[in-house]
């Protein structure tokens, strides 16, 4: 099976990699407790997986925190019909090499009203495709408990966010009102119809998770590497031009050049960088000296300050 | 007098000097202190200066602090940790929020916590886990009662290097005698709840005045350190130095030839061939392997995440403890424990919690004893403690408990309870010791003659308390009718 011969790849290469540094190893063990506590506290977990670079270092800690076992639960995929395709490839091809559990949800609604984010502008289609999609596949699955990637350090509310971040029956979050969280004891104890959000990555930064990736050999959607790539300019972004669906407005003109992504969304809603990082070193080393954040990149979270607050307290995750 | 004598009251040990940043644990800190002190400005002036702050995100601090902009036309640097809606509106802070940032020598993840009597339990919340606390003092103001609030939730959960930092020094024409007077004050404050390591740093957040640039210029009779420098050398939280404990998360199988125990090395190391017993049953095995993904590893130490594989089938399940055979920690029904309650409903005589420790989860019924004055700094007898309050209770359990004291292990010694009802967390909580049924048992410099089997005597006298005070105590040996003897002969 190919599957036992990439293990055994791994295994090897991983036999030879020099140990962790103590900060990484830290996140690494911190990360892993929490797999374990929710998925032994909980009865019907599940990972959200974006297939970007924080869901790929997410399910490398879920394979180690229950290796030698399957990791056991499934992974949800909240698409949207408007990832990039390699996104989609990349996707298969994880899900058949670590033998996983691929759960895949699409709004019937918005796919039914045919609501794209050229038609229905960045903030509603992202209210019905990702937040309104990610309720109902929730609710269908009649999970209690999701991981998610997110960190602490992409955004102002997501710093004030719990490790276990508790959420109502209608998915709600109460920033108000969080329960306290001390030491590493997770409070998982829920009624029928509530949930937990579980953080695994909260306290890593964007530069340990590049780290992380260089470090443990972890496959990695190739968009994150420049890369000579048509594109047009929109709204101050570089958006990819290579999906049929994407008409040209008048104006605007395909152009092509090295460029690539710092986080992965639906195509026509982020924005490229322009880049000659090819490797992870490179990449790293652009970090170290980048003058803007990672979400500068990202339409959804530009409307307004609090706008990610008020998303997340509709059930966003 | 002079300044700098009296503001530093002890150095912090220094460290190797020019450590890459990531050749360490990150320094884990929090800010507290009082309203309106200045603790999310000054972490927003840290962050700001350490260049944590990026472009798309200072352009967004500036727009928003537009209209609200104080006298000095700075920005609000606190809009950098007051992230919620709520916050903005209020201009305070309401929950802790977790920021990273780094120097060439070192990483820190630091926990701005509110000020606010009301959300004391998210004070409490980032305290858990920090190695060292920036108590913060308006130098207009002085301590308050939420200061010594602050400083004595901080040291019960371990907090042992405090940085004061007299903020707002400005608003007194950098005025040295009060700079001297608060920090003074603040030394017999920490001098009560046996806290050392103090370095007092005269600060201006807003203007970023001895926060990571000196204030020589407007304070030149400071010579101390700045607080990043101060940060730069303080030391992470030493892990414990009790015997090995793994609180069991889970048991994996993923097959029939494979059975392994899940979790995270609370204390100690462990290594193939060490003897263990399993606790609370009381069973003995050796440790055969221990698995991780990357390889099978001959060593795993205090907070690694491993899976162990026991040479014998023993019966393990979540939430028992394996630990070192010659180093054990304490199991019983009754234990006695410090707790800061959480919420408003506080903590009810004799109510039925939940108590969670580790991946531990038992029903406790809480007796409250005590309750902390934070005036006097005395313990007054209670019943029953209100939000907020630092108490002393009894914990009783229905099956054995398995603790550590906090003192000993922060990880095998702290407890949440949790509401049965609301189910929501109450309050933190921290083992001091094994209950004792004889109430006052210890009091004055009475003795106490304790009749045992010799195999019982053996052990506890194999403990860490007993051997470390050895010296206090007489031992004799004898039959159990020539005790009961002399037994009879005293209760006259
Ligand atoms: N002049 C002067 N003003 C300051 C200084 N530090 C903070 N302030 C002001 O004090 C006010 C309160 O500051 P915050 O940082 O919000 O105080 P806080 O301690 O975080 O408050 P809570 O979190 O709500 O307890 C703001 O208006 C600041 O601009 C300082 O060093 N000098
Ligand atoms: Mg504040």
């Amino acid at each position: 099976m190919s599957d036992n011969r990439n293990e055994a790849e791994a295994r090897s290469a991983a036999a030879s990699k020099p140990p962790l540094d103590p900060h990484l190893k830290a996140l690494e063990n911190e990360a892993i407790h929490i797999f374990r506590e929710v998925a032994a506290e909980f009865e019907r977990p599940v990972m959200l997986y974006s297939i970007g670079k924080d869901s790929s270092v997410l399910l490398h800690l879920a394979r180690k925190a229950f290796h030698p076992g399957r990791v056991p639960f499934p992974l949800l995929h909240v698409n949207t019909g408007w990832k990039f395709a390699e996104m989609i490839a990349f996707r298969d091809e994880i899900v058949k090499r670590y033998d996983l559990d691929l759960i895949e949800h699409i709004n019937p609604r918005g796919a039914a009203e045919n609501v794209t984010p050229f038609t229905h502008g960045s903030a509603r289609y992202t209210d019905i495709m990702k937040t309104e999609a990610l309720r109902q596949a929730l609710d269908a699955g009649k999970y209690d408990a999701a991981f998610g990637g997110a960190r602490r350090d992409e955004e102002a509310s997501r710093a004030k966010e719990r490790i276990y971040s508790f959420r109502t029956p209608d998915h709600r979050w109460d920033p108000r009102n969080q329960r306290p969280e001390l030491w590493n004891v997770y409070n998982g104890m829920i009624n029928r119809g509530e949930s937990v959000r579980a953080f695994p990555l909260s306290n890593w930064t964007e530069v340990d998770i590049w780290r992380y990736i260089q470090a443990e050999n972890i496959p990695i959607v190739p968009l994150y590497f420049a890369e000579k790539r048509p594109y047009i300019e929109r709204d101050g972004m570089m958006i990819l031009a290579e999906d049929p669906r994407l008409e040209l407005l008048p104006g605007e003109a395909k152009q092509e050049g090295l460029i690539r992504f710092r986080t992965l969304g639906c195509f026509p809603l982020t924005g490229a960088i322009r880049s000659t990082a090819t490797t992870l070193d490179d990449i790293i080393s652009e970090l170290e000296t980048a003058t803007v954040s990672e979400r500068q990149g990202r339409a959804i979270d530009r409307d307004q300050s609090g706008s990610m607050e008020k998303k997340k307290r509709e059930g966003y995750f | 007098m002079t300044a700098s004598a009296t503001a530093t009251v002890a150095a912090f040990p220094a460290v190797e000097t020019e450590r890459a940043s990531r050749d360490s644990r990150p320094l884990r800190l929090i800010t507290c202190g009082s309203v309106d002190d200045g603790k999310s400005t000054l972490i927003g002036r840290l962050l700001w200066d350490t260049k944590a702050v990026k472009e798309d995100q200072a352009a967004t601090l500036q727009r928003d602090s537009s209209g609200k902009q104080n006298d000095l036309g700075l920005p609000d640097f606190a809009l950098l940790l007051d992230g919620l809606q709520a916050e903005r509106e209020q201009g305070i802070t309401i929950d802790v929020a977790y920021r990273y940032f780094s120097t060439d020598r070192r990483s820190f993840i630091v926990a701005d916590t509110p000020g606010h009597e009301q959300y004391t339990r998210n004070m409490a919340t980032g305290a858990s886990t920090a190695d060292l606390a920036v108590l913060l003092v308006d130098a207009r103001t002085g301590i308050l009662e939420q200061t010594r609030r602050h400083a004595t939730i901080a040291t019960l959960m371990g907090i042992r290097q405090f940085v004061l930092a007299v903020n707002k020094i400005d608003l007194t024409g950098y005025d040295r005698a009060r700079f001297d007077e608060i920090s003074h004050e603040f030394k017999e404050l920490a001098l009560s709840l046996g806290v050392k390591q103090i370095t007092a740093i005269p600060v201006s957040a807003l203007k970023g005045e001895n926060v990571v640039y000196d204030g020589r210029a407007s304070m030149p009779w400071y010579e101390g350190p700045t607080l990043v420098e101060t940060l730069e050398k303080a030391t992470v939280r030493s892990n414990q130095t009790v015997g090995f404990r793994l609180p069991v998360q889970r048991v994996s199988r993923p097959g029939e030839s494979f059975r392994g125990y899940q979790g995270t090395v609370a204390g100690g190391a462990v290594k193939p061939g060490d003897s263990v017993v399993v606790l609370p049953s009381g069973m003995v095995a050796n440790v055969k392997q221990i698995v991780t993904f990357d390889l099978v590893r001959n060593a795993a130490v205090a907070g690694d995440a491993i899976t162990l594989v026991l040479d014998r089938q023993v019966d393990v399940s979540r939430g028992d403890m394996i630990v070192s055979i010659d180093s054990q920690p304490m199991t019983g029904r009754k234990f006695d424990a410090q707790i800061v309650a959480l919420q408003p409903e506080g903590i009810e005589p004799g109510k039925r919690y939940w108590l969670k420790s580790g991946s531990r989860r038992q029903r406790v019924s809480v007796t409250p004893a005590s309750q902390l004055d934070l005036k006097s700094g005395k313990w007054n007898a209670a019943e029953a403690l209100p939000m907020n309050a630092i108490g002393k209770v009894a914990l009783t359990f229905d099956e054995q408990a398995i603790f550590d004291t906090y003192e000993q292990n922060r990880t095998t010694g702290a407890f949440i309870l949790i509401d049965p009802d609301t189910h929501n967390t109450i309050a933190g909580g921290m083992i001091t010791g094994r209950h004792s049924e004889l109430g006052g048992i210890h009091k004055g410099d009475e003795r106490v003659i304790l009749s045992l089997p010799a195999d019982l005597a053996d052990k506890l006298m194999a403990t860490e308390i007993f051997s470390s005070r050895r010296h206090d105590a007489e031992v004799r040996h004898t039959n159990a009718g020539r005790a009961a003897e002399l037994l009879a002969g005293l209760d006259e």
